[in-house]
Parts: structure tokens; C-alpha cells; sequence
């Protein structure tokens, strides 16, 4: 540091006093404002590649959300009669939907960033005056849009194999809304962080999936014998998905509290991991 | 008035430890066209990516039009175009919306003419609605140029515009150059190609091992380090150089028909026109005459030659002493 400080010395005063008229008042700080049309031009340009990828985008994961139905709500479902009161069928739609709206949140935001670095056009992003906040935002903000997107869908498909009600939708739209930016966010820490194509579907394959199965998206957790439920209450899926549900039927595994306490804190964590990942420059610069 | 540029004492060591930069100091008046010269891993590119953004650097300081890079880098990256020396473009984005975003990003306003008048002096208008993939590898080069100028620069960073580049497009970038200077846009370039920076820059500056060693103007670099060459092809042959020409260091040619003269341009006494009065005082006729100046790559080579040849001298010196 006592380097800046001399070299500042050395330089021409002329110069120095003239770049900090015009930056403004200090000379600590860019003067300039949100750079709204960058954020807007890197959201465009993720919609843009959703677009163009439609058909694994949107019909993917609805065929799946279908299969689902078919093989757990009917094979299944007729066996069991009802959860908490609801249908198997209708019980196990917020789980579905929390399940894809949940991958599709990271695999889109983390295929979103790593993209650029792979391909190298990251160069471009690190050199424009965007900030970090804003790139984030670019990014994560299609991301999400992304998600919603399919889950309003998912949820269409949803409701012609059985009749859903929602008994809270602000709740149950606050739910989605918080879940696929915790996960967007997430997402975008994971295309950050791999350096492989690998690396990419690793964390999804190996963490999240397993979590979501066990996340009591296909039971109630009251259906677990009692050791095995304490167990999973170390599963944070399990709160995203009971607030969840309970938005949507007014039952939950776990008080409501609970679940939006923990849905706030992940995502707490999250933005904690970029803002530190900017900061540093955490494999996004040499 | 600001320079466009101004870099203080900038050191970058990569994690891998490898000290890329060493205390560079350079400074670049508006308007300028500057060569950066030096051999592969001399740490061209790192000094470019550091003033762009894209490398943090371990110490210190960049400024771009008075604004630090690193704390007014919102200002200062807005006058900044870089033209990477990797080729990496989207490969599914047509042209035309790959150099709209970059427009965009910069935070600038669509602007539809200046698009077309861009993609047209890049002579990729018909290209307009091709996705990149579908380019040639020139051709994306030039959307590459696009997407850096779509934010009308005031300084242009080329890393290397014309490695693995067809004549004419090397030509077309020359003109372009030659097009931004007049608008008083700063350039800064690299290249291996030494007749591209004698051909266009206004002054050179030679980097090695992370050390700028030469920073000056062209002509004079030139002038200083270039050697002449005067060349007399003789009417009759001569069997050897006669004694009165002794004051000058002339090499006859094999068969004898052409007297060389090899002089420093500034070091040198070099007193052509008595030269040539004593050769007509002896009787010996010539036919032509000319003279060649070395060109900018010889004088690189000479130079980063001289350098290897002092410091393993040193070494030789030092093993002896020890000895
Ligand atoms: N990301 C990195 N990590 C570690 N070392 C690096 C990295 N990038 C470059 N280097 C090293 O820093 C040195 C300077 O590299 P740089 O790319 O700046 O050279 P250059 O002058 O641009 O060379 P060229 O003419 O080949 O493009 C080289 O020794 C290179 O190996
Ligand atoms: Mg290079």
C-alpha cells in the first residue's frame, strides 16, 4: 500500500488533481450511476439463450413433471389415500414443483456464468463498468425469472392430473420467489467455482438431488420412523419444502416460522459467499 | 492536459509466483499510438489485462484519463475498448446482437447508425444476421473489433489484431487505426509483426521478462539504433579497398564490384560527402548508390539480443571470479 501512496507522489500533480475533478467530490468513489442498461443487456442476453434452448428449457421438465404424476401420484397414490387430508396426488405437488424450480434455478444460473468462462468471453464482463452487484443481478435475475417461469408452467401441468388449491398465494409466491433466488444464487457460486463441465453437475448430482428425494417432497416426514426424522431435519430442503406446502394445503412438518427462517438465512449465506467471491476475485480473475 | 494513460510502478506476481511485471512506469498522451513490443511471456497481455480489468494487479497503479482503474473503474472502463488477443466470441449470438450488447453493457445507448456504420467500415453487413459460429475465424475477428468499438473507446487496447490474419485484413485494421487516430483515439498495441508498429506507431515501447526496457519514439528509435547501409555498385571491379579509404570501415564484395559502408546513424562519424569526394578524387567510378536503414525488427533483435549477450557475459564473469 505505502506503494500507491508514493507513486501517487511521482505522478504529474496536474494530472491527478484533473482525474479527481471530473470523477466528482471523492476520489474514493465512482462517481457514476447504476448501470442499468448493463444489467438489462445481461439479462436480455440469458433470456435470449433460454430462448433458443426452449425445448430442454421448458418441455424437459415438464415431460418429467408429468412422469412423476403418472408413476407417483397414480402407481402409488392409489395406495395411499390421503396426507394430512389432501389427495397423494395434490400432496405431492409442491414438492415437485419446489424440486424443479430448485435444479432449474442452479443448473440455469450456474450454465449461465460458467459459460462466459469457458468459452472466454468473460473478458468482456470483467472489463465493462459493470459492478459486481449488477452482474449478479443480470444473471441471477433471469435466472430466476427462468425458474418462475417454469414453475407457473409446471404447476399448470399440475393441475390437470389433480385439483390443486392454494390456500395462502402470496406466501406460496413468496416461497418460489425466495427458493429460486437462494438457488439462482447458489448456482452462480457453483458456475463460479467449477473449472469443469464436471465440476458443474457435480454439486446438483451429488448434493442437491439426494437432499430434494429426502427433502419430503414425496412423503410427510411424519410418515419417517422417529430417528430417521431427526435426521432429516438437518436437511434444509425439508423447511423449503413444508413452508412451502403449507402455503398451498395450510399443513406443514415444521412451524412456519422455521421454514422462513431458514429459507432467509441460506440465502443470507449465499449473497455472503458472492459478495466475498467479488471481493477477492475468487476465480473470476488472476 | 491528462494522459491517457498512466501506469505507476505496476507489479503483478501470478499465484503461481511468477512475477509477470515489474515496476513498469508508462506513460501514453492522448491520441497516441503506442507499440508494445517484446517477445512471447514477456508480459504484454498481463499489462494490457490489468489496465482492462481483468487482472487485479499485486501493486501499483493504473490511470486511465486521470480515473484509477481500479477505484473509478466505472469511469475509467468506459473509455477503455479491448480487442483480446484470445479469439472467444458467443458462438450462437448473431453479429448484430453480439456487438448491440456490448453497446449495451457499456451502459451506452442503442444507437442503429452508428451499428451499421461500425459494422460496415468492418466490412461485416452482410454478415449482420449470421451467428458467429457460422464466421470465419477472420471474420469473427473483425466482430471482435466491433464489439470493442461499439462503445466509442477513447482508448483502444489490440492485443495482437493481427496474429493469424489475412493481408487484407491486416490492411483493413491499419486503416481503421490510421480512421481512430484521427478521431484522437488513444491505441495501444501489441504485435509480433514489427513492420505493423513501424508502419503505424508513434512510439514503441519493448517489454521483457516483465521489464519495460525501451520506451521511445519511433523515428528516433529508429535513428538511434538503426544502422545504415550505403551501398556503391562500382563500374569497374576493385581487387581491394584502397589505402586512402582507411578513415571508413568499407567491405568490398566478392567479386569486387560493390563497396559496402556499415555506420551507425548517430554514433558514428559518418562523413558520406567526403567519402564520396575521395572516391571521385581516386578515380573509381559507380554506376548507383544506395543506402537501407534497418528496419524496427532488426533493432528489436539487436536489442533483446544485446541484452541476453551482456547478462550471460555477466554470468561468465561472475563463474570465472568464483573460480
Ligand atoms: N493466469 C496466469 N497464471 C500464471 N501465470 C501466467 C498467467 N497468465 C500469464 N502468465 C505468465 O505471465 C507471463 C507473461 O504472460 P503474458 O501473457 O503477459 O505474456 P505476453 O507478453 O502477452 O506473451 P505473448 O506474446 O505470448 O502473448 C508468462 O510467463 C505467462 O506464462
Ligand atoms: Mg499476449
Amino acid at each position: 500500500m505505502s506503494r500507491g501512496a508514493a507513486s501517487r507522489g511521482a505522478m504529474s500533480g496536474g494530472a491527478v488533481s484533473e482525474g479527481v475533478a471530473t470523477a466528482g467530490a471523492s476520489p474514493a468513489t465512482d462517481a457514476l450511476p447504476f448501470n442499468a442498461r448493463g444489467v438489462a443487456a445481461i439479462y436480455k442476453f440469458e433470456m435470449a439463450r433460454f430462448r433458443r434452448t426452449l425445448l430442454q428449457s421448458l418441455v424437459a421438465p415438464i415431460v418429467s413433471t408429468a412422469l412423476y404424476f403418472v408413476v407417483f401420484g397414480s402407481a402409488i397414490g392409489s395406495r395411499i389415500s390421503t396426507v394430512h387430508g389432501v389427495s397423494y396426488g395434490a400432496f405431492i405437488v409442491p414438492g415437485l414443483l419446489m424440486l424443479s424450480v430448485l435444479t432449474e434455478s442452479l443448473a440455469n444460473a450456474s450454465f449461465g456464468i460458467y459459460m462466459p468462462k469457458f468459452t472466454g468471453t468473460i473478458y468482456e464482463l470483467l472489463s465493462a463498468p459493470v459492478s459486481s452487484l449488477e452482474i449478479v443481478l443480470g444473471y441471477v435475475g433471469a435466472a430466476v425469472s427462468k425458474s418462475l417461469l417454469l414453475g407457473a408452467l409446471i404447476l399448470g401441468t399440475a393441475s390437470l392430473f389433480v385439483p390443486i388449491r392454494v390456500l395462502h398465494p402470496a406466501w406460496m409466491i413468496a416461497f418460489l420467489v425466495l427458493t429460486s433466488a437462494s438457488f439462482s444464487l447458489c448456482g452462480f457460486i457453483l458456475g463460479v467455482w467449477a473449472r469443469s463441465f464436471e465440476q458443474l453437475q457435480f454439486a446438483p448430482m451429488l448434493v442437491v438431488t439426494p437432499l430434494t428425494f429426502l427433502g419430503g417432497a414425496f412423503y410427510s416426514i411424519d410418515m419417517l420412523p422417529h430417528a430417521w426424522r431427526t435426521v432429516t431435519l438437518f436437511n434444509p430442503i425439508v423447511y423449503l419444502i413444508s413452508g412451502f406446502r403449507w402455503s398451498f394445503y395450510g399443513s406443514a412438518d415444521v412451524a412456519l416460522g422455521v421454514s422462513v427462517a431458514s429459507t432467509g438465512a441460506f440465502l443470507a449465506l449465499c449473497l455472503a459467499l458472492i459478495v466475498w467471491i467479488f471481493r477477492t476475485g475468487y476465480r473470476l480473475k488472476n | 492536459m491528462t494522459a491517457a494513460l498512466s501506469i505507476s510502478r505496476l507489479t503483478k506476481t501470478y499465484a503461481s509466483g511468477l512475477q509477470a511485471l515489474k515496476d513498469v512506469d508508462l506513460e501514453i498522451p492522448r491520441g497516441e499510438i503506442f507499440a508494445l513490443l517484446g517477445p512471447n511471456g514477456a508480459g504484454k497481455t498481463t499489462l494490457i489485462n490489468i489496465v482492462c480489468g481483468i487482472v487485479t494487479p499485486s501493486g501499483g497503479r493504473v490511470l486511465a484519463d486521470g480515473y484509477d482503474v481500479l477505484r473509478q473503474y466505472r469511469a475509467a472502463r468506459r473509455l477503455i475498448g479491448l480487442v483480446p488477443q484470445e479469439l472467444s466470441t458467443d458462438m450462437f449470438e448473431t453479429v448484430r446482437h453480439t456487438v448491440q450488447y456490448s453497446r449495451e453493457l457499456f451502459g451506452c445507448r442503442r444507437d442503429p447508425a452508428l451499428l451499421e456504420r461500425l459494422l460496415r467500415d468492418l466490412s461485416l453487413w452482410d454478415k449482420r444476421n449470421d451467428r458467429i459460429m457460422t464466421l470465419s475465424g477472420g471474420m469473427k475477428r473483425r466482430v471482435m473489433i466491433a464489439k470493442a468499438l461499439a462503445h466509442e473507446p477513447r482508448i483502444l487496447f489490440l492485443d495482437e489484431p493481427t496474429a493469424g490474419v489475412d493481408v487484407e485484413l491486416r490492411r483493413d485494421m491499419w486503416q481503421l487505426v490510421r480512421g481512430l487516430r484521427e478521431r484522437e483515439v488513444t491505441i495501444v498495441l501489441t504485435t509480433h509483426y514489427i513492420e505493423e508498429a513501424e508502419e503505424m506507431a508513434d512510439r514503441v515501447g519493448v517489454i521483457n521478462h516483465g521489464s519495460l526496457i525501451l520506451v521511445e519514439e519511433k523515428r528516433r528509435l529508429m535513428k538511434q539504433l538503426g544502422r545504415k547501409e550505403l551501398t556503391l555498385h562500382l563500374s569497374e571491379p576493385l581487387r581491394a579497398i584502397p589505402e586512402a579509404l582507411s578513415d571508413w570501415r568499407l567491405t568490398l564484395s566478392a567479386d569486387g564490384t560493390e563497396i559496402q559502408y556499415r555506420f551507425d546513424s548517430v554514433s558514428e562519424h559518418s562523413d558520406i560527402p567526403a567519402l564520396l569526394r575521395r572516391i571521385g578524387e581516386l578515380g573509381i567510378g559507380f554506376k548507383d548508390l544506395n543506402t537501407r536503414q534497418s528496419s524496427l525488427e532488426e533493432i528489436f533483435v539487436g536489442l533483446v539480443g544485446r541484452r541476453a549477450a551482456a547478462s550471460a557475459e555477466r554470468d561468465v564473469a561472475l563463474s570465472t571470479e568464483e573460480r
